[in-house]
C-alpha cells in the first residue's frame, strides 16, 4: 500500500473509531442487559475496540503490493 | 510475613533491579549494540501513559461510573490511529530540528522563541504537578495500606503524620535521587536516555502482569468467572446502574466524548509521552508496530478493571475501603500475601515509571527553555564566555527533578485528599490539551504566529486554571470556598464550575470547553490579525513541509569563525564531543577536520545550532549562536541579493533552454544534411544507371545496321547508304552525348576550363542562327531574330553561350510543325541583364514536365512510348553554364501554344547604364 492510500486508510479508521465510540452507536448498547453473563455495553466497547486494533495492525503493517 | 520491612525491601530490590536494566542498556548503548532500538520496547515505553492512575484509580472509577474510565484509553486508540499521518510527521521535524522536549518543540515552531518555550514549560510543570501528586498519593498510599496487613485500614484513618514521618515526602525524595541517576548522569546532545527507555520498557511489563495477576485471582479465584462477577453485580441494587453507565452515573454522552478528545490530546502532549515517543525515538520505523502494539497493551490492561471493581464492591459490601485500593485490598482480605505484594511492585512500578519519565522531561524543559534562556542573556554572568557549562546543565536539571518533586510532594499534602485519582489526573489532562492547537495546528497550518501562539496558550491556560484549578484549592481550604458557591465578589456568573452560567456539566467538560474556545480563539484569531516575521515563516515552512523539502540552512549573514563556534560548542558538549560534531561536519563535506580550516559560513553555523539545540534547546541555542558570532539581521540588500541570485538562476536555465534549442536545430539540419546526403549517392547511382541507359540506345543501333551490312552483301547500294547513314548518325549522338557527360562532369565538379571575357550576345545569336540554319532548313521552321541596335557586353564564355544557344534552338526546331513552324530569338536589357528569349510555337510543355526537363536525362512527355527526341542532357547542362555566370535559365509554356525558354545574363561591370534608367535616377 502506498503512502497516500495508508494515510487514507488510518483517516478512515480513525473516523470509524469516532463513529463506534459514540451516540447514537453508544446508545444502543447502553442498557442493563447481559450477553453470556456479561453487560453487552462492557461486550460492545471491548469487541469494537479490539476490531479496530486488528484493523490498525492490519493497514499499519501491511506490506506493499 | 507483610511487615513493614520486607515490604520496603522488595521496594527497594525492585528499584536496584530497574538500575541494573537501566545500567546495562547503556552500556550497550555505548557499546552501539542497543537493546532499547527496537519496535517491541518502543511500543512498550510508550504504556507509561499506564500509571497509577491506571492501576489504581481505573477501579476506582469503575466502581462509581462503571465503565466511565474507557475513554481515557479509547481517547488515545483514535489518535494513534491517526499517527502514521500526524506522529511520523513529528519524528520527522524532531529529528531534523534535534528538538530536545515538548517546550522546545513549540518554541522552534513558532521562530524559536525563548518566551514561548517559557511560557510551554510553566503551564507543563504547572499543570503536571498535580499528576505527579497522584503518583504520589499511589505509592504511599498503598504502602501505608500494605503495612497494616493483615487488618485493612485507608490511610485516612491514620490520622495526619508529622512531615518526616510522612512516607509521601521520603516516596518524593528517594524518586527524586532516583531519576537524577537515572536521567542526569551525563548529557546527551540527541538528549536519549536508553537505559531509562529499557527500564521503563520493563516497568510496562511488572505493571501489566501485576495487574492481570489480581484481575485473574479477583475473577477466576475469588468468583467463578466473569459471568458470575457480573451475575452478582447484576443482582445488587448499587451495581446494577453501573451495567448501562451512560446518562447514569457517568454523565452524558457530551462528557463521554469531551473525555475522549481530552485523552486523545493527553497522548500527544503530555510531556512524558513526547518524551518517550519523539525524543527517545531511535527509528522512525518503530512507530508501526507502536501503532497496534500499544493500543493492544491499554486493552489488556483495562480488560479486568470491571470485574475487580464489581468484586471488590461485593467483597466489601460493608463500604469503608476506598475503591481507589480494590487492586491492593482483595488480595489483602483474601489473605495472599504474595499477591498483595506483587500487585504493590505493579502499582510502584506503575508509579515510579511515570515520575521518572515526567520529571526528566519536565526538567529538560525547565532547564533548556526557562532557566538556560535567562541565564544567558544576563550578560553580567557572563556565561555565554565561560569554558565549561556541562555541569551547570546538569545542577540545573538535578535542582528541577528536586524542586518538581517537591511540588507533587506539596500538592498532595494541600488537596491530594480532596479527590480521588482519576479526578487529579484529569486536571493534569486538561492542562496539557492547552498544547494541542498551537502543536497541531503548528503542524498543518502555516499562518500560525508566534503571538498567536503565546495568545492562545496564555489565554487557554488562564481558563484552565479558574476553571479546575481554583475549585481544586477551594475545596480544599486555601482559597474561600464562596468562590465556588457563590462566584468571586458575588458575581453569579463567572462561578468558575458554571462559568458563563453554563451549568450541568461535570467540571472536566465544562473547563475544556471554555479553555479550548479561548485558545483556539486566541490562537487562530492573533495569528491572523497579526504578520509573521521573516524567522517565523521560515520555521513554519521548516515544520510544515517537512516530507517535501530537505533540511537546508536559512540564509544566514554575519561573521565567524570556525573556531569560535567550536568553542561555543565545547562549552556545551565538552571538549570531545565538540571534535566529534566538527569532524563529522567535515566528513560530511568531504574534508579531514583539523587538516583544512572550515569556512565559518551559513552551513556550518546551521550545524553548530542544531547541535547546540540538541543540549539547550533550540531556543537557547539561538541566544548563544546570536552572540557568538556577529550575526547581522537580513538588510533590505541581502534580500535583493537573494532575489539576485534567483534571477540568475532564471537566466542560466533560460540560456540552457536556448542552448537546447540550438542543438536541436543543429541536429535537424544534420539530419537533413544527412539525408541529402543520401538523396545525392541516390542520385549518383540514377546517373550512372542512365547514362549506361542512354549509350546503349545508340550503340544497339550501330551494332545492328553494321550486323545487317556485313551479313547480306546483295544489299543494294541505296539501302547501304542509307543504313551507313543512320550508322553515322547515330555514332554522332554518341559522341555528343559522351560529350555532354563530360562537360556535365566537369562543371559539376568545379574543373571545366572557363575561357572568360567580354562577349557580344548579339554576335553570339547571329553565329548561333547560323550555325542551326540547316536544321530550320531541313524541317521548314522559319526564324526571326529580333535584337537592340545596341547591347552592354557580357562576362562569359562564348562558345559555352554559343552552346546553350543552339540547344535552345535546336530544342524550338524539334518540338514545332514542319510547315508553320516559327521560332523567335528576342534580345533585351533588363536592368543590369541581358535577357534572351527563344520562343517556339510547338505542341508546348505540360506544367508538371517544365522542372523535370532541366533534370539530367529528363524528357517531357511519356518516356516509355514517346521516342526520345535527344539526349536529356542539353538543359541542366545549359542551366548549369548560365547559372555559372550569374545568370537564370527558365521556361514557361502552355501545352498547345508553345514555349519560351528565357535566359539571363548580368552585364559586364562598367557598362553604361541605358539612357531611360540614367534619366530615371536623375
Amino acid at each position: 500500500m502506498n503512502d497516500m492510500r495508508k494515510a487514507q486508510a488510518c483517516v478512515a479508521l480513525c473516523l470509524l473509531g469516532a463513529l463506534l465510540f459514540n451516540y447514537p452507536f453508544l446508545a444502543l448498547f447502553n442498557r442493563a442487559a447481559l450477553f453470556f453473563g456479561i453487560p453487552v455495553f462492557y461486550v460492545y466497547l471491548f469487541a469494537a475496540w479490539g476490531v479496530l486494533i486488528a484493523l490498525m495492525a492490519y493497514v499499519i503493517e501491511r506490506k506493499d503490493e | 510475613m507483610l511487615n513493614q520491612w520486607t515490604i520496603v525491601a522488595a521496594a527497594f530490590s525492585y528499584l536496584g533491579l530497574l538500575f541494573a536494566i537501566a545500567y546495562y542498556a547503556d552500556k550497550r548503548a555505548d557499546a552501539g549494540r542497543s537493546i532499547v532500538a527496537n519496535p517491541w520496547i518502543y511500543s512498550l515505553s510508550l504504556a507509561v501513559y499506564a500509571t497509577a492512575w491506571t492501576f489504581y484509580g481505573s477501579v476506582g472509577r469503575a466502581a462509581t461510573d462503571g465503565v466511565g474510565f474507557l475513554p481515557i484509553y479509547l481517547g488515545p486508540t483514535l489518535m494513534i490511529a491517526l499517527w502514521w499521518i500526524v506522529m511520523r510527521k513529528i519524528l520527522r521535524i524532531a529529528k531534523q530540528n534535534r528538538i530536545t522536549s515538548l517546550a522546545d518543540f513549540i518554541a522552534s515552531r513558532y521562530a524559536k522563541s525563548a518566551l514561548l518555550g517559557g511560557v510551554v514549560t510553566v503551564i507543563a510543570v504547572i499543570g503536571i504537578i498535580p499528576y505527579i501528586s497522584l503518583q504520589l498519593k499511589g505509592i504511599s498510599g498503598s504502602y501505608l495500606i500494605l503495612t497494616q496487613y493483615p487488618a485493612i485500614v485507608m490511610p485516612q484513618q491514620l490520622g495526619a503524620l508529622p512531615v518526616f514521618e510522612d512516607t509521601g515526602l521520603w516516596v518524593a525524595l528517594i524518586l527524586a535521587a532516583f531519576t537524577i541517576a537515572f536521567g542526569t548522569r551525563h548529557l546527551d546532545s540527541a538528549e536519549h536516555h536508553q537505559g531509562m527507555v529499557a527500564a521503563i520498557a520493563f516497568e510496562s511489563l511488572v505493571k501489566l502482569l501485576a495487574f492481570l495477576a489480581v484481575g485473574v485471582f479477583v475473577t477466576f479465584g475469588v468468583y467463578g468467572g466473569f459471568g458470575d462477577v457480573f451475575g452478582r453485580a447484576a443482582g445488587d441494587e448499587r451495581l446494577r446502574a453501573l451495567i448501562a453507565p451512560i446518562g447514569g452515573v457517568a454523565g452524558g454522552y457530551a462528557s463521554w466524548v469531551w473525555l475522549t478528545i481530552l485523552s486523545m490530546f493527553a497522548i500527544m502532549f503530555l510531556p512524558r509521552q513526547f518524551q518517550v515517543t519523539v525524543i527517545e525515538n531511535t527509528n522512525e520505523r518503530h512507530l508501526n508496530k507502536a501503532i497496534w502494539l500499544f493500543p493492544l497493551y491499554m486493552l489488556a490492561i483495562n480488560v479486568f478493571v470491571l470485574p475487580i471493581a464489581f468484586g471488590g464492591w461485593l467483597h466489601f459490601p460493608q463500604g469503608g475501603v476506598d475503591a481507589d485500593t480494590f487492586v491492593l485490598t482483595v488480595p489483602m482480605a483474601e489473605k495472599q500475601e504474595l499477591l498483595a505484594l506483587l500487585a504493590f511492585i505493579g502499582g510502584l512500578s506503575a508509579a515510579t515509571g511515570m515520575v521518572i519519565v515526567e520529571t526528566i522531561a519536565l526538567s529538560t524543559m525547565v532547564c533548556n527553555d526557562l532557566v538556560m534562556p535567562i541565564l544567558l542573556r544576563y550578560k553580567r554572568l557572563g556565561l555565554a564566555e565561560r569554558a565549561d557549562l556541562t555541569w551547570l546543565l546538569l545542577g540545573i536539571r538535578r535542582g528541577a527533578i528536586v524542586l518538581i518533586l517537591l511540588l507533587g510532594y506539596l500538592y498532595f499534602r494541600i488537596a491530594g485528599e480532596a479527590y480521588a485519582l482519576v479526578a487529579i489526573g484529569l486536571i493534569s489532562f486538561a492542562a496539557v490539551a492547552q498544547f494541542a492547537p498551537v502543536a497541531l495546528g503548528g503542524l498543518f497550518w502555516k499562518g500560525g504566529t508566534r503571538n498567536g501562539a503565546l495568545a492562545g496558550l496564555t489565554s487557554g491556560f488562564a481558563v484552565w486554571f479558574y476553571t479546575l484549578l481554583v475549585p481544586a484549592l477551594a475545596r480544599s481550604g486555601w482559597l474561600p470556598i464562596e468562590i465556588i458557591e457563590r462566584g468571586p465578589f458575588g458575581v453569579e456568573l463567572l462561578k468558575p464550575l458554571a462559568l458563563f452560567g453554563l451549568a450541568g456539566l461535570d467540571q472536566i467538560t465544562h473547563a475544556m470547553i471554555w479553555s479550548m474556545i479561548a485558545n483556539i480563539g486566541a490562537y487562530v484569531g492573533v495569528s491572523l490579525a497579526g504578520r509573521q516575521s521573516a524567522e517565523e515563516r521560515h520555521q513554519a515552512n521548516l515544520f510544515v513541509d517537512v516530507f517535501k523539502s530537505d533540511e537546508r540552512p536559512r540564509f544566514w549573514r554575519g561573521t565567524a569563525t570556525a573556531p569560535a563556534l567550536h568553542g561555543v560548542l565545547a562549552r556545551f558538549l565538552g571538549e570531545a564531543g565538540a571534535d566529534e560534531s566538527f569532524a563529522r561536519y567535515a566528513r560530511a563535506k568531504g574534508l579531514v577536520w583539523r587538516e583544512v580550516d572550515l569556512v565559518a559560513d551559513g552551513e556550518l553555523v546551521y550545524h553548530v545550532e542544531t547541535q547546540l539545540a540538541g543540549a539547550i534547546g533550540a531556543a537557547s541555542a539561538r541566544i548563544m549562536i546570536a552572540g557568538t558570532v556577529k550575526e547581522q539581521a537580513l538588510t533590505i540588500e541581502d534580500v535583493r541579493e537573494v532575489l539576485t541570485e534567483a534571477q540568475q538562476v532564471v537566466m542560466y536555465s533560460q540560456q540552457l533552454e536556448q542552448k537546447s534549442k540550438e542543438l536541436e536545430k543543429a541536429t535537424s539540419e544534420l539530419k537533413a544534411a544527412n539525408e541529402r546526403l543520401k538523396e545525392l549517392d541516390r542520385m549518383k547511382d540514377d546517373f550512372v544507371s542512365t547514362v549506361s541507359h542512354e549509350l546503349r540506345t545508340p550503340l544497339t543501333s550501330i551494332r545492328a545496321f553494321s550486323e545487317i551490312l556485313r551479313g547480306d552483301p546483295k544489299l543494294d547500294l541505296a539501302e547501304r547508304m542509307r543504313f551507313l547513314d543512320i550508322i553515322s548518325k547515330e555514332s554522332e549522338r554518341l559522341t555528343r552525348l559522351i560529350n555532354q557527360v563530360l562537360d556535365l562532369a566537369k562543371i559539376e565538379s568545379g574543373k571545366l576550363e572557363w575561357n572568360v571575357g567580354d562577349v557580344d550576345l548579339r554576335r553570339a545569336i547571329a553565329d548561333s542562327v547560323d550555325a542551326t540554319s540547316r536544321l530550320f532548313q531541313d524541317k521548314g521552321v522559319r526564324i526571326e531574330v529580333s535584337v537592340p541596335e545596341q547591347v552592354p557586353p557580357v562576362v562569359t564564355d562564348y562558345d559555352r553561350i554559343i552552346q546553350v544557344l543552339i540547344n535552345l534552338l535546336s530544342n524550338a526546331v524539334k518540338f514545332c510543325d514542319g510547315a508553320r513552324g516559327l521560332v523567335e530569338v528576342h534580345l533585351a536589357r533588363e536592368g543590369a541583364a541581358l535577357r534572351v528569349d527563344v520562343r517556339d510555337n510547338g505542341k508546348g510543355i505540360a506544367p508538371k514536365d517544365q522542372s523535370i526537363i532541366f533534370e539530367k536525362f529528363g524528357q517531357a512527355g511519356d518516356t516509355l512510348t514517346d521516342k526520345p527526341q535527344g539526349t536529356g542532357l542539353g538543359l541542366p547542362i545549359s542551366r548549369q553554364i548560365v547559372e555559372h555566370f550569374g545568370g537564370r535559365l527558365w521556361v514557361q509554356s502552355q501545352l498547345g501554344k508553345g514555349a519560351t525558354f528565357t535566359f539571363t545574363l548580368p552585364v559586364a561591370a562598367g557598362a553604361p547604364e541605358p539612357e531611360r534608367e540614367a534619366e530615371a535616377t536623375q
